[in-house]
């Protein structure tokens, strides 16, 4: 392929996706809290970004209604609800500390040649340009789930959780040109309920563990029986 | 490289790196000014610069009794190796006789050897401060130049050359593409370049405070002319990485042939561009803080992965299908 054929809008489709993998490196080692949420809320405008340009390109109208759809969700009212979230536990100047960055970083770009490497396969088989961004999209996975293997703060965790929903979106938008209306009204408000849990269960953890270090979940404590 | 050995060639080869140490001090001042307008001052005059560097030549040179003959002969050197560096990123044409040298890892190499002698120099003369200031120059190098060479070899992927002159001639001749790759190199090679050039959250070129100064803290003992080769190198490096972003980014309107048409445009182009690139530094520089020694790490860090991320961006998305 040669990127200079293609028309200016794939290649405007290439540069987002390229942007929404370098979001999920920035959620990975950002150790605020607040600039986190940002972070995912930036990542989930550039997917609904990527899913507008592929329904221009491809003439697809209903992803129309999904890229608004995912914009409203995943870039305006969940990141508010975690905002608000942080702002009620009073956790707005928490900073986290990774234990050693560099090498998570380097993990996860490992992460990338092994998704690159997995999808190889696939590009060979002469398919679409947007077949690309299948390896980018499975990184944004993966990442995802390392940053909730690394990430001990619940908060945190539930941003790669949200982030890997966010690199499953792009997959899906850029291979198939975007699932049934039926199926995207049903994930999103999927992730819109597990959001509203996820606050329920935030609440929960910090009246029982008095933290929301979910590490500190590991430990045995005596204090059973009494209530308060 | 169709002009070599033509006199004309050769000729404006020479007026180009003569031009750089021209235009060296007048970007700075530009970038002073810009600085000073966006603090409220009216700051000093365009052309401060050039005076400061006028007293420093007519001054005597001063030099302490502990030092050995290398703290001497090393702003020559510095300015030298800076100087040549310049000279082979294309100022206002692209197909000149030095094409042949202006390969970026000599560049890079060139520039190495400068910071070498710089960081000599500052340990040369015994003072703690310049002992202190060469280690942590070292250590900004050292975390620089990887991060300075991945975003390299993107562009020399794209090109498949490391030589500039035909990595501009590429993308020039592709015309205007949105390349995911360019444009990490872009920040990784931003970051480098203010890390680099001690610009400000790394470094504050107008401070003399003991705990924060990095570059600064080397010349401590250097007076006269001396120092005025080694401010004028570090006016030249300034330039070569504004010329550098600026010129192989977004190349449109350096000249292609050697008439003097060709040559004006280029130079009007390249200066407008410069103090774009120059104000756009300014209000970063006002906008952000000085960040701790500390913290250097972590922003060259973010340099190597955007760099390590253009790399993957262009072997993923650029030729993958």
């Amino acid at each position: 392929m040669n990127l200079t054929l293609l028309p200016l809008l794939q290649q405007l489709l290439l540069v987002l996706a390229a942007i929404v993998l370098f979001l999920s490196f920035v959620l990975l080692a950002q150790v605020r809290l607040i600039s986190a949420i940002h972070a995912f809320a930036w990542q989930g405008a550039l997917v609904a970004a990527v899913t507008a340009v592929v329904a221009a390109t491809g003439q697809v109208h209903h992803l129309y209604f999904s890229a608004a759809l995912t914009l409203a969700l995943k870039a305006l009212l969940i990141p508010w609800m975690l905002h608000r979230l942080t702002r009620r536990l009073e956790l707005e100047r928490h900073t986290e500390s990774l234990q050693s960055p560099a090498l998570v970083t380097m993990g996860a770009v490992a992460l990338v040649i092994f998704s690159y490497w997995l999808v190889l396969p696939m590009i060979h088989a002469e398919m679409t340009f947007t077949r690309n961004i299948i390896a980018i999209s499975l990184a944004v996975v993966l990442i995802g789930l390392l940053m909730m293997v690394f990430r001990t703060q619940a908060v945190a965790q539930v941003l790669g959780f949200m982030s890997m929903e966010n690199g499953l979106f792009l997959a899906a938008v850029s291979a198939t040109d975007g699932m049934p209306l039926v199926v995207e009204l049903g994930v999103a408000f999927d992730v819109l309920v597990a959001m509203v849990l996820f606050g329920v269960f935030f609440l929960q953890l910090r009246d029982s563990i008095d933290s929301l270090d979910v590490d500190r979940l590991n430990r045995l404590r005596e204090t059973g029986g009494d209530s308060q | 490289m169709g002009n070599f050995l033509t006199g004309s060639g050769w000729g404006i080869a020479v007026f180009q790196s003569l031009l750089y140490v021209a235009l060296a001090p007048l970007l700075v001042g530009w970038l002073r000014k810009v600085k000073a307008r966006l603090q409220n001052r009216r700051g000093p005059s365009l052309l401060q610069p050039y005076r400061d560097l006028y007293k420093l030549l007519a001054k005597e040179a001063r030099v302490a009794h502990t030092t050995s003959p290398l703290f001497r002969a090393a702003p020559y050197i510095v300015f030298t190796a800076t100087w040549m560096a310049a000279a082979t990123v294309p100022l206002l044409v692209v197909d000149l006789p030095t094409a042949a040298i202006a390969d970026i890892i000599v560049l890079v190499g060139l520039l190495a050897l400068a910071r070498v002698f710089l960081a000599l120099a500052g340990m040369d003369v015994g003072t703690a401060f310049g002992g202190m200031g060469a280690s942590r120059e070292m250590l900004i190098g050292a975390l620089a130049e990887p991060a300075m060479l991945m975003a390299v070899f993107t562009l020399a992927m794209t090109a498949h050359s490391t030589n500039l002159s035909s990595v501009i001639d590429h993308h020039l001749s592709d015309g205007f593409v949105l390349r995911p790759s360019y444009l990490f190199a872009l920040g990784g090679l931003v970051l480098v370049a203010i890390a680099e050039t001690g610009r400000i959250p790394v470094d504050n070129p107008t401070t003399h405070l003991e705990l924060t100064m990095v570059h600064e803290a080397m010349l401590l003992e250097y007076s006269g002319r001396h120092l005025a080769l080694m401010e004028l190198a570090a006016q030249l490096k300034l330039l070569l990485y504004g010329t550098l972003i600026v010129n192989v980014f977004f190349p449109w309107g350096i000249g292609q042939g050697l008439s003097p048409a060709a040559l004006g445009l280029g130079l009007a182009a390249v200066v407008v561009k410069l103090a774009v690139l120059a104000a756009a530094l300014a209000v970063g520089e006002t906008v952000l803080a000085k960040m701790r020694l500390f913290r250097a790490p972590a922003f060259l860090n973010l340099a190597l992965l955007l760099s390590l991320l253009g790399l993957l961006s262009h072997v993923i998305l650029e030729v993958g299908a």
